[in-house]
């Protein structure tokens, strides 16, 4: 089954290379694997999906938190979540097609960005059947090139993956906060 | 007052308490070496290649309980280290290793003896640390030692480039060194723990399993109150050896691919399997799809990823054995219940039917050849047990296992999980420093002690009074059992032709040699070099060639289907 993992790191050279290192040591799939800075300087959040069984899902989210730069971690496939990827896309528009491509990106809720007399460029998020959906309307010779990035998520509700330590308005008395 | 990195090296060692540094110099680490000379605190132990040092550290570490601690210089220092960082690794074992790194300013140009010792070394350490700026150093080592001490112990790196040992800055020694990311759990969780306590109460035959993680947590003598007061069978991995003590009569001996056949037909037939501190290692359970089918098993571990990686366990209790077997304890005194008396002793009955297979029975009478197996016996009965007996990799290793019965912990000393030969010596030198007044045996074998045998020189240099225990017949003894049972006698390159004349090598060294050919012989040569207190004595024994380790499973078979030898199957 797939799974969208959420991963605090310490914002350490080498940590990424952790991560990375573990999945390939293992044998463990990576589907993909996004990174990023936090409002915190010290840490950088990790989304990795991965799919695997049960057992070894569990041994992957083991084994992610044995490695001293994590700091925290949390499946969110467990609970309700948000899912979201970007796309980039460029493709031929030329003549008569410059209307159709125009017209399916509204559709998706797309936005050209880029423009030229032979190609659009175009950006759209979504989680990932979406993008997926949105490709498959496209006639693969007028793809030129695709950039996904992977996907990113975060839980649904007051949940959340930060530090146990860190104190926001939701756990403190303090009604100003 | 303001220190360069070196001399704040040097004190930070200090200050944690370091004994012995295991070592070799080279250019990224002069300065530091320029710093250890001018002090007396920490003692420098040259070896002759870097394996050594971190062998001989894990020697150390093993047989103390303390971290053993290591430098070595940039490049192919680092290299050479990291057979010694990974068996350190694979068996749990406390080191800090610290490597020589080129001038930052160089680091990524290809520099002259630069090698990524951090990427390197990240699959094989508990966790790893670069030193960028002089200021972090102090606090990067009292890490390092909290990280490689804590929870379930491990080999840490910290690289440090040479420009950072010769940048000034004041020195404080941290107090805290913890880490937001790093909480090992201790205590187990009381539910479970009583959970645990319910299912062993209700167990009929019940079998204790217990690995080096016992001993790693210093938690030998919870595991002997627990069992005895369970009066159940207990059987030790080959890294447990020595938590329950081995001539306890409710031992079974160990359990595994060359355990005996009452602790793996115990295994097969249990009905309550308690284990603790042990990982389920393919060693020891052979076929997982006939691993102890009647049994309800629990599990007691300080690393949670340990807990269902190979076996699926009914209750899983994460903690320190020691702290968690205490709590084990109390919980079933406090039950007011013992386990059922007579389904006890009908257990029992069945498991002394198979001890009365004798399945460690060899020609004991044979006085043409040296029997391995009969130089180990003699080499127990006149230690006393209470030798410290360090081992290489293969048959002299299992039949060490087998014959040398080991009653407490941290007397026996082996490489386990990585299985690397060349362990034993440098290994020996680390258990002799820390224990001058104790009898080291290095048992070996004329492969395994040419890996590492340069470090004679070092044992000559301090004076250590190792006994080599070489036990020399003329093949990779364990490849040859090998192609014996499944190459059909294919003999590929098992065969040592060209040996050295070990008597006259370790004499060239400047120790005592002895060869020994005759069985009647193998006494006196053992009394003779456990007599000699201040030299090392290599003892040469030329030994029977075909000789092969039984009881056996083969890879991929269960517990029940052992083979006892070979012209008495019983599977």
């Amino acid at each position: 089954m797939r799974h969208i993992i959420s991963i605090l790191l310490e914002n350490e050279a080498g940590a990424l290379s952790r991560v990375a290192g573990l999945f390939s040591a293992r044998g463990y799939n990576i589907a993909s694997l996004t990174v990023a800075p936090t409002e915190d300087p010290s840490l950088s959040r990790m989304t990795l999906v991965t799919s695997g069984s049960e057992d070894v899902v569990d041994q992957i989210r083991k084994q992610l938190n044995k490695l001293v730069d994590v700091v925290k971690l949390v499946d969110l496939t467990e609970n309700k979540r948000i899912e979201r990827e970007m796309l980039l896309i460029k493709v031929c528009a030329e003549g008569g097609e410059r209307d159709e491509i125009k017209r399916l990106s509204d559709i998706f809720r797309g936005r050209i960005i880029d423009v030229t007399e032979r190609a659009y460029t175009i950006e759209l998020t979504g989680d990932g059947s979406k993008l997926d959906a949105f490709i498959s309307v496209i006639h693969p010779r007028r793809i030129l090139e695709v950039v996904r990035s992977g996907v990113i998520g975060i839980a649904r509700g007051n949940a959340s993956c930060v530090p146990d330590d860190r104190s926001s308005c939701l756990n403190s008395n303090d009604p100003a906060a | 007052m303001e220190l360069t990195g070196a001399e704040i090296f040097v004190r930070c060692l200090r200050d944690e308490g370091v004994e012995y540094l295991f070592g070799y110099p080279g250019g990224a680490v002069l300065h530091i070496y320029d710093a250890l000379y001018k002090q007396e605190e920490v003692k420098h132990i040259l070896v002759r290649h870097e394996q050594g040092a971190t062998h001989a550290a894990d020697g150390y570490a093993r047989s103390t309980g303390k971290p053993g601690v290591v430098l070595v210089t940039s490049g192919p220092g680092a290299t050479n280290a990291v057979t010694g960082i990974a068996t350190a690794y694979m068996d749990s074992v406390p080191l800090v290793v610290f490597t020589g790194q080129v001038m930052t300013h160089l680091i990524g140009d290809d520099a002259f003896q630069e090698v990524d010792a951090i990427g390197i070394t990240r699959p094989c350490v508990k966790h790893n640390f670069m030193v960028k700026d002089v200021r972090d150093l102090a606090m990067i080592m009292r890490k390092a030692f909290h990280v490689a001490t804590t929870g379930r112990p491990g080999p840490v790196v910290v690289d440090i480039p040479k420009d950072i040992t010769a940048h000034k800055t004041d020195y404080v020694f941290p107090q805290d060194p913890s880490l937001r990311s790093y909480r090992p759990v201790t205590d187990g969780d009381p539910a479970v723990i009583r959970k645990a306590a319910e299912l062993l109460l209700t167990a009929k035959r019940p079998m204790i399993y217990a690995g080096g993680g016992v001993i790693l947590g210093n938690a030998s003598s919870e595991l002997t109150e627990l069992v005895r007061w369970l009066g159940a069978p207990c059987t030790n991995t080959l890294m447990g050896l020595g938590a329950f003590a081995a001539t306890d009569p409710l031992f079974v001996g160990m359990l595994g691919m060359h355990g005996t056949y009452e602790a793996n037909m115990a295994m097969h037939e249990c009905d309550v399997l308690l284990a603790v501190g042990a990982r389920f290692d393919d060693r020891v359970t052979g076929d997982l799809d006939k691993f102890c089918p009647n049994a309800r098993i629990i599990h007691i571990d300080i690393d949670p990823a340990s807990i269902q990686k190979n076996v699926a366990v009914e209750i899983a209790v994460i903690g320190d054995a020691r702290l968690v077997m205490r709590e084990l304890l109390a919980a079933l005194t406090a039950s007011g219940r013992r386990l059922d008396a007579p389904a006890l002793k009908a257990w029992w009955h069945r498991i002394d039917e198979w001890r009365g297979r004798h399945c460690l029975e060899y020609d004991r009478a044979n006085t043409e050849v040296i029997k391995p197996q009969f130089v180990l016996e003699t080499l127990y009965r006149l230690t006393k047990g209470d030798a410290f007996v360090t081992s290489d990799v293969g048959q002299h290793q299992m039949w060490a296992a087998q014959f040398y019965k080991f009653d407490r912990p941290r007397r026996w000393i082996n490489s386990g999980g990585l299985g690397t030969m060349g362990f034993g010596l440098p290994a020996a030198i680390g258990v002799q420093l820390a224990h001058p007044q104790d009898t080291v045996a290095c048992v070996t074998g004329e492969a395994s002690i040419q890996m590492c045998i340069q470090e004679l020189s070092t044992c000559k240099q301090y004076d250590l009074p190792i006994k080599i225990i070489n036990l020399n017949n003329r093949y990779m003894g364990m490849v040859r059992q090998w192609q014996e049972f499944f190459y059909q006698s294919r003999y590929s390159h098992s065969y040592l032709e060209a040996l050295p004349d070990f008597v006259k090598l370790a004499e060239s060294y400047g120790h005592a040699g002895l060869r020994v050919d005759k069985p009647h012989d193998v006494e006196a040569a053992l009394k003779e070099a456990l007599g000699q207190r201040d030299r090392l004595v290599f003892l040469d024994f030329i030994t029977d060639q075909t000789e092969n380790v039984y009881p056996m499973i083969a890879a991929g078979a269960g517990h029940h289907e052992m083979h006892l030898a070979t012209d008495r199957e019983l599977a």
